[in-house]
Parts: C-alpha cells; structure tokens; sequence
C-alpha cells in the first residue's frame, strides 16, 4: 500500500457500538492526520478500548464507517457502486493497515522474541526468513531489546515484553497503530520504559492513536488529546487546551483525579 | 491350581507373532487416526457451517455406537454394497476412523482452549485464519492436547483385541489359538494381560518422554 498523503490516515465516521441494549460507542466521528499522534482519555467504561477495537474490527461496529489511508476497513464496494461486508480473508489484508498493542501484550509464548516480529514479515508480508529476521532485529534494536532477541516472552519482563508487541506491530508497517492502554498491566517501575519507546517511535513519524492514563506523557508526547465519556467524544485539543483548560466540566472534573504537569506559563 | 510353565513355555514364542500383528495395526490404523483426527479437528474450526455439522454428526455417530458393531460394518456390511477389505485392513480402518473422531474433539478443544488475545494479536498483524491455526494455536495446543492424544491411543491399541473377532490373527486370537489346542485358559489369559500391559506401558513412557521434551508454553 502505498501511503497516499492526501487522504487522512485515519476517518472514522458516526462509528456506533452496542453490546445487547447497552451503548458503548455513540455516533464518533474521527479523523487523524499522517503522522499525528492522538491521544485518547477517559474514565473505564467511556467507550476508549471498543473504539479501538472498532476500527480494527477485532469488534464489528454496530454502525459507521472506518477508512485507513482512505480504502474502507470491513467493507467492499460491489461493482454496481453499492456495499457489502468484507469476507474474513479480505478483512485480513484490509487490517494489515492498522498495527494494535493490547493491554495484556498478548506476544507469541512459543515463539522467541525475534520469531514474534518476525513471523508476520515472513507469513504476512512474504519475506525469506532471513530477511525477515534481520528486520525484525533491527525493530527490536529500535524499542532497546537487541540483547534479548532470542528470548522468548515467559523470560522477559512486562515492559520488555510489551516493547517487543510494539516492534511486532511496528515491523508490519501500517498505516497508523493503535495502542490499548500499553502500560496498564505493568508494574509501575516497568512503565517508563514502554512509555520512551513509543515517544522515540512518535518522534520518527509513526501516525497513532493512544489510549492512556498516563496524562504526563499524554501531554507530552500528543499532538491531540480527545476525552472520552459514556461512548462519545466531549472535547479535543492540544494538549495545552485540554489539560490547561479543559472546556467542558466533565473534562474537568476526570481531570482533577490526575495531577498534571501544567505547561510553563509565560510569568 | 498350579500354573503349567510348561504351557507358557510353548506360548511365549507363539504369542510373539500376534504381538507384532498388534503392533502393527496399533501403527498403522494410530497414525492414520491421528492424521484422519487432526483434519476433522481442524476443518471443526472452520467457518463453514455445514462442516462443522457434517463433523459434529461424524463424531456423534462414532462415540453413540459400539466399536464391536463398527467393526462389522466395515467388514460384513460394506461388502454388501461392494466394498471389500481384508481382515486385517478392516480392522484398521473401523480403529483408525472410531479414533479419529475422539482425536478430533481433543483437537478442537485444545485449539479452543487457547487464549482469545493469541487469535487477536494474530489477526492485528494480518495473518488469514488457516495461517493463526497453523503458526499460532496449533503449536501452543499441542503440548496440552498429548495426554488426552495418548489416552486415545492407549485406548486404540487395546481396542486391537475386539479384531480377533474377525479372525485377525492379533495377539487375543493368537492366545485364543494356543487355548483351543490346550484348553489352559488361565495361563494363556494372564499371559496376554501381561503381553498388553507392557505394550501399553511402553505407550505411555514414549508419550511422555515427548511431553518432557516439549517446552512448557
């Protein structure tokens, strides 16, 4: 797929979810620039994760509509101009545009390190294995894991471990990745190094969208932050306005649980 | 009651004989079992419903009849409509397809009973359905799946000894042989219990040898 720097990487449209008779998404709308990094708050329950989950259709939306680099996700456009529902095995290519970091890692336990980033470069993309190895070393050299290529996830730490998901996801080259609160199963001191691995990537250009309730790295490391409540978007800005000076009283109110590093003001 | 060593004496050698024609079926009909177990297993998973149905179907035939009455289908019913085999390999097959099918459910269930985040992260990174069963779920079940695995063939290879009732001349038939021309049931009996016991012991040692030696996942 050649990345087209017209259409945004990401649009969601009136996206609508609901499990049984509970809501979970209400009618969100989206859209993330090449290169941007959005980052996603909320309190549990606001509908952050099932958004996630919705544009990478690992959950069917119940309505709307996800397009990556422009081109439909779960949908296909029939030859008499009309839509129908992407077959599993087209779902599958269509989802090689959205890289996704779970909470819970969810690495490869029979595969070493190495063979968990590279195994989607050789089956996915097609690579000879020693190719694939060779980039998938290198990826794991990018989030500091060369000296543990040959371990599997059972001999790693959570932070190692989830820094090894995110090269995994980061080796397949999509268009944009979504992370799913990356750092909420690590003991605290594991946090940090997760956190640094995805500023560097940020920094490189990588388009993503983060759910976290890390707000100092959210303010740091975000070019947008868009709060969440009860499965709708309430507010989005820079960091600067919506932790300096959130709009709504809802924003202000989740906010006030965290204790958020104020921007330097101008004396 | 003394025991005639004399008897055994003469029947060690005898039984020897049969013991190979059970090994050999055992082998034969347990490798085909499992190939035969593992595709029914998989095509289980699948996403075609009428598989699915035709399998469960399968499986639910096999388990709700006799294997005794199996056996005979195979070797006096399906003659009847022009498919014929000779002792030995109906035997095979009527083992080989009643193990299938409980190979099959363990199969299914041990590809089932990996964790959802496996298929997820698998699907993330674009991989087709064939491709997670094949490179993600089938290796993390198989080490769980080998003790069920090994009670079905453990099961089989004492299921060899229902065949002598079609005259394969297997171990039971063979110890049957040596008590029609000797009437000396309790030796010959005793000996074939221990005959199997041995061969289902080394079964056992071998399966978990292999256990030992996969990685714990």
């Amino acid at each position: 797929m050649k990345p087209d720097m017209l259409s945004p990487a990401l649009r969601v449209k009136e996206l609508s979810k609901a499990f049984g008779t509970k809501i979970v998404l209400r009618n969100v709308d989206l859209e993330v620039r090449k290169g941007e990094t959005v980052v996603v708050i909320g309190a549990s329950g606001s509908g952050k994760t099932t958004l996630l989950r919705c544009i990478s259709h690992l959950e069917f939306p119940t309505s709307g509509n996800v397009y990556v680099d422009g081109r439909p996700i779960g949908r296909l456009a029939t030859s008499d101009g009309r839509w129908k529902t992407a077959s599993e095995r087209q779902l599958a290519i269509q989802r090689r545009g959205i890289g996704f970091v779970f909470q819970r890692f969810n690495l490869f336990p029979h595969l070493t390190a190495l063979d968990n980033v590279a195994i989607g470069l050789r089956r996915v993309r097609g690579m000879a294995k020693k190719a694939a190895r060779d980039r998938a070393a290198e990826h794991l050299r990018m989030v500091f894991l060369g000296d543990h290529l040959t371990k599997r996830p059972a001999e790693l730490s959570g932070g190692q471990q989830q820094r090894v998901a995110i090269a995994r996801a980061i080796a397949m080259e999509p268009i944009i990745i979504l992370f799913d609160e990356p750092t909420s199963a690590l003991d605290p001191e594991l946090v940090r190094e997760v956190l640094d691995a995805i500023r560097v990537l940020a920094s490189t250009g990588m388009t993503s969208v983060i759910v976290t309730h890390e707000m100092s790295f959210a303010h740091q490391v975000a070019n947008r932050v868009i709060y969440m409540d009860e499965g709708a978007i309430v507010e989005q800005g820079t960091p600067a306005d919506v932790f300096g000076s959130p709009r709504e009283t809802r924003t202000r109110r989740f906010l006030e649980h965290f204790t958020i590093p104020q921007p330097k003001t101008v004396p | 009651m003394a025991i005639d060593w004399n008897i055994v004496q003469t029947a060690i050698p005898l039984l020897a004989r049969g013991t190979v024609v059970t090994l050999q079926i055992s082998l034969v009909a347990g490798v085909l079992a499992c190939i035969i177990g593992f595709l029914l297993g998989l095509a289980a998973l699948s996403n075609v419903r009428a598989l699915r149905w035709l399998i469960a179907a399968y499986v639910d035939f096999v388990r709700g009849t006799p294997l005794l009455i199996q056996v005979f289908l195979v070797f006096f019913a399906l003659p009847v409509i022009g498919i014929r085999f000779d002792e030995i390999w109906a035997g095979i097959i009527a083992l080989a397809f009643n193990t299938s099918a409980y190979i099959a459910e363990t199969v299914r269930g041990g590809v089932g009973s990996v964790e959802r985040g496996q298929t997820e992260a698998a699907k993330s990174i674009g991989m087709f359905r064939w491709q997670i069963l094949t490179y993600i779920l089938l290796p993390q079940a198989l080490r769980p799946m080998l003790p069920p695995l090994t009670n079905e063939l453990i099961s089989m290879t004492k299921n060899t000894s229902l065949l002598s009732v079609i005259s394969v001349y297997e171990l039971t038939r063979a110890g049957q042989a040596i008590i029609s021309v000797h009437f000396v049931p309790f030796e010959i009996y005793l000996l074939l219990a221990l005959y199997y016991y041995a061969l289902i012991k080394s079964l056992s040692y071998f399966s978990r040898w292999i256990e030992s030696r996969m990685p714990v996942l």
